[in-house]
């Protein structure tokens, strides 16, 4: 399936689909951004700034895997954690036991970080998935702090709370970070390809519809479980990575911090943040967030300021911005494009077009409540 | 004998999670809001009892007269400032805004009581009554009698009052209560008023009995999470019960197996009702449309 069968979907559900920049704008942002990220670590050498690049990279996979499900599904997973975790152990405890050389040998193990996460999401999802959206929620939570509890009491194999240490690498101090900027780099841009090629096809527009209107999309004939599972064991996926790359970066594993009810709501506000349910939300959030936050930490360095701070951000950005910035953005260049259309074309006194460029006449109904609604005038 | 211990300990720590859990679950009945700061709400009435208790010397059980309807207000102020001005996604939305709130109530407790561990320590703590060789902690008696008489009241109020049909008529259809005249939002603010001040209660026997911080709330909103979920989303009996047989699967295992293993086992044994009861003991089956 191509774009052209995707776009009139967009036209007639607004608030989810926002109109997007011309391509040309896209493309060339998307490169532009990626050859700044690429060379970020060759102009910033200091350590204490590379490092919040790692923390930024490991955090870009993640928001990317889990707004793959819970952007596009609109199930909210608090319970991502569970991956995150498991992708830490299995680095952790292959490296342990198959005594892989500490260095470039631990990034092979990533992949394998992967899977494991998303073999393990398929019976977690199966059960999980049973449930409707509220229920679903809290039942993410309580599976990762069952999985937290696992990690604490299943000595024989995690140590329990005593946790694990890996091995650090070899290479030299002053370019310790660089490698693991580069590989958190190149798994952030496949979790952006493949959250693009999921918008793109007609899965992940069965994906959508399941947002939008469970039952309906049901009724349409998409096979709603299946579909919702598919992409909960993908961003399973990318969650275990970004766990597997935060092992060995700071070289332990606990299971408080494997399984961390701060790193869910971490990542759910850095998505909400840039606009959840869009392709550059979760690029948009982590890049202007982590740096923001690891430069408090730093800078400050006063874990409870911290939390109050961050607190309340995020209530002002849900009250604020509730699409997000990315959404709020094309909305805004939507309404110069429906604004200038209203001069020149449309003779005064007759309702405003349903929308600008591209759009068919379809008047574009909210579907889940007021979303395209104008807060300020 | 053991395991008889094991039960009654459990029944009677049960009761006083009964209501914490009870707070959670009628504020969802009504608003269909998963209260995500409920465990640190709790941990905030343990340390309202214990600055009481550690400054001015009120003794938590009538420092409750205080903490209560403090907690009360808070509820009221959380709903009508948080609350109501969310106008869309109100499911998700008020759930990562209680969320969002219990972070910042983590860090501003974090901020005045630091992270070092307190505990109250009233001259009852460590007494306790024997019959036989069963042996019942005084202060688990006390709590237990507190809940009872707590959650008898609010059962009273469900059901016998004129605010209890309001707000059971508000649970059943919103749109439909508004019609025939009640206030929901009213209804709504008292509900997570009276949420949040059975947390008040909860965290103040909560305090009594751990030593807490104001990171104990992560492990406190999983136990009361999954205990809601188990009897049932919206079930005040179902909380009541799905507290007890929490504590009591958890103590049983703890005596004939493993201490470390008791919590373990209760998910578990969630996991399992789930698998075949999706909706919990008694939780209402249907889905409502959103």
């Amino acid at each position: 399936m191509t774009a052209i069968d995707v776009t009139p979907v967009g036209a007639a559900a607004p608030d989810h689909i926002p109109y997007e920049p011309p391509k040309a704008v896209r493309r060339g942002g998307t490169a532009l951004l990626l050859v700044l990220l690429i060379l970020f670590p060759l102009v910033f050498t200091n350590p204490a700034v590379t490092s919040i690049g790692v923390f930024t990279m490991i955090f870009l996979v993640a928001a990317c895997g889990w707004n793959i499900f819970s952007g596009y599904s609109g199930y909210i997973s608090i319970g991502h954690a569970a991956f995150y975790g498991i992708g830490q152990y299995t680095v952790a405890l292959l490296v342990m036991h198959l005594k892989v050389p500490a260095g470039w040998d631990t990034f092979a193990l990533l992949p394998v970080a992967g899977v494991v996460a998303a073999v393990l999401a398929v019976p977690i999802g199966f059960l999980l998935l049973r449930v409707r959206k509220h229920t679903f929620i809290i039942l993410t939570v309580a599976v990762m702090f069952i999985l937290q509890l696992l990690a604490f009491n299943l000595t024989s194999w995690t140590n329990g709370s005593s946790g694990l240490e890996l091995p650090f690498p070899t290479w030299t101090g002053s370019l310790f970070n660089e490698p693991f900027y580069y590989v958190g780099l190149a798994a952030a841009v496949v979790a952006c390809a493949v959250s693009w090629w999921v918008r793109r096809s007609k899965y992940g527009l069965g994906l959508l519809s399941i947002r939008d209107d469970e039952d309906r999309a049901r009724g349409l004939g998409i096979h709603t479980t299946r579909t919702k599972l598919i992409a909960y064991v993908m961003s399973a996926f990318f969650v275990g990575i970004a766990g597997g790359l935060y092992a060995p970066f700071v070289g332990s594993v606990y299971p408080q911090f494997g399984f961390d009810p701060n790193f869910d709501l971490a990542v759910a506000v850095l998505v909400f943040v840039g606009g959840i349910g869009t392709l550059s939300g979760p690029v948009v959030g982590t890049l202007l967030l982590i740096p923001l936050q690891q430069y408090f930490y730093l800078q400050f360095g006063n874990d409870n300021l911290f939390l109050i701070a961050y607190g309340v951000l995020f209530i002002l950005i849900l009250r604020l911005l509730p699409g997000g910035i990315s959404p709020s953005i094309t909305q805004l260049y939507r309404r110069v494009l429906v604004a200038r259309q209203l001069r020149t074309t449309a003779p005064p006194g007759s309702p405003a077009p349903p929308g600008a460029a591209g759009a068919p006449g379809i008047t574009p109904a909210p579907m889940t409540g007021a979303k395209g609604r104008e807060d300020t005038p | 004998m053991l395991v008889l211990q094991a039960i009654i300990d459990g029944v009677l720590v049960g009761g006083f999670y009964a209501l914490m859990a009870g707070g959670l679950t009628l504020v969802f009945g009504v608003m269909d809001i998963v209260n995500f700061a409920q465990g640190i709400l709790v941990v905030l009435g343990a340390y309202l009892s214990y600055a009481l208790y550690a400054h001015l010397n009120i003794d938590p059980f009538v420092g409750l007269l205080i903490t209560v309807p403090v907690m009360f207000v808070i509820g009221i102020a959380i709903y009508w400032s948080m609350i109501k001005p969310i106008k869309r996604d109100r499911v998700i939305m008020s759930l990562l805004t209680m969320f969002a709130v219990g972070t910042v109530v983590e860090g501003i407790l974090d901020y005045i009581f630091t992270s070092n561990l307190v505990a109250i320590h009233t001259s009852y703590v460590n007494s306790s009554f024997k019959l036989g060789s069963l042996v019942f902690p005084s202060i688990y008696l006390y709590a237990f009698a507190m809940s009872v008489v707590l959650l008898g009241g609010v059962y009273y109020l469900l059901y016998r009052t004129r605010f209890g049909r309001s707000l059971r008529a508000s649970m059943q259809n919103p749109t439909a209560a508004r019609l025939v005249g009640i206030n929901t939002d009213w209804v709504s603010a008292y509900t997570l008023g009276i949420g949040v001040g059975l947390a008040a209660a909860g965290g103040m026997v909560f305090g009594l009995t751990n030593s807490f911080d104001a990171a104990s709330s992560y492990d406190l909103i999983s136990r009361l999470l999954a205990i809601v979920i188990f009897g049932g989303f919206g079930s005040l009996s179902g909380a009541l019960i799905a507290s007890v047989l929490m504590l009591v699967i958890q103590d049983v295992v703890a005596v004939t197996w493993s201490a470390t293993w008791g919590q373990t086992t209760f998910y578990i044994v969630l996991v399992l009702v789930l698998l075949i009861r999706p909706q919990g003991l008694l939780g209402r089956k249907a889905v409502r449309a959103q």
